[in-house]
């Protein structure tokens, strides 16, 4: 006879007396349908593998210990187990601590070490150099407010006095300055952000 | 009757273990062995 054709009871009594192929044959009978199970539980494929795996340990324990009667069917007392192990999972899962990161807290703006990485770095680099050679591109009495407001963080009144002008002077070359450099990005194509 | 456009669910019905998964529990089945001692059980897992 052929043993693919003998019943889950049939199979399940010749593995206990000690027939290895027979447990073979039962989990090809009832693999996909476990499988599926679980799966339709806990969606995740490598949670079901393990799932599965523990399932069939647990059956195969109880059969050798000689723990298992025939009173149920084999498949609805396997898929018991894993319904069991399924809600271990869970409960397991549960009490591990979990970050959420959907709430206003990111977690990341805390972790993060706040150094740029060494692209960041570079283009970080390429905008500041080019800022200086549009700078340079600049009229002398503009370019003479800006980095004297900008770079030595001198106040209107200080650059006033010291390029002998009146503070609206100064403020307006600082505006052109402004001005000009915008002009300068746009007619360049000039990109400086990061 | 309004017909129904959501996509339909993938068929959980089609899906297998992976075949280590199967290899293992196999393996773990040839090497557990109960052995009986003054009417005590022990298991012990023979590699």
């Amino acid at each position: 006879m052929n043993p693919k054709s003998l019943s889950d009871a049939t199979l399940v009594s010749k593995y206990i007396n000690g027939d290895e192929p027979s447990l073979t044959i039962l989990i090809n009978r009832h693999q996909q349908r476990l499988y599926s199970f679980i799966y339709s539980k806990v969606y995740d494929r490598v949670v079901t593998d393990d799932v599965f795996q523990d399932t069939f340990i647990k059956v195969i324990k109880t059969l050798k210990l000689g723990k298992y009667n025939e009173e149920g069917k084999f498949l609805p007392w396997v898929m018991r187990i894993a319904h069991n192990l399924v809600i271990d999972y869970f409960r397991k899962n549960n009490r591990m601590p979990k970050f959420n990161n959907s709430g206003d807290f990111d977690i990341f703006s805390v972790l993060s070490d706040g150094a740029l990485n060494a692209e960041a770095e570079l283009i970080r680099s390429q905008i500041f150099s080019d800022v200086r050679n549009l700078v340079e591109e600049l009229p002398d009495d503009q370019r003479t407010v800006l980095k004297m407001r900008m770079y030595n963080e001198m106040s209107f009144k200080e650059i006033s006095e010291n390029t002998s002008v009146s503070i609206n002077t100064a403020l307006g070359r600082m505006r052109y300055a402004l001005i000009n450099l915008r002009k300068l990005i746009e007619e360049n194509n000039i990109i400086l952000t990061n | 009757m309004a017909k129904i456009y959501s996509k339909k669910k993938s068929n959980f019905n089609k899906l297998n273990p992976k075949i280590e998964t199967i290899n293992f529990i196999l393996s773990y089945s040839k090497a557990f062995k109960v052995s009986v001692y003054k009417g005590l059980r022990f298991e012990t897992i023979i590699n």
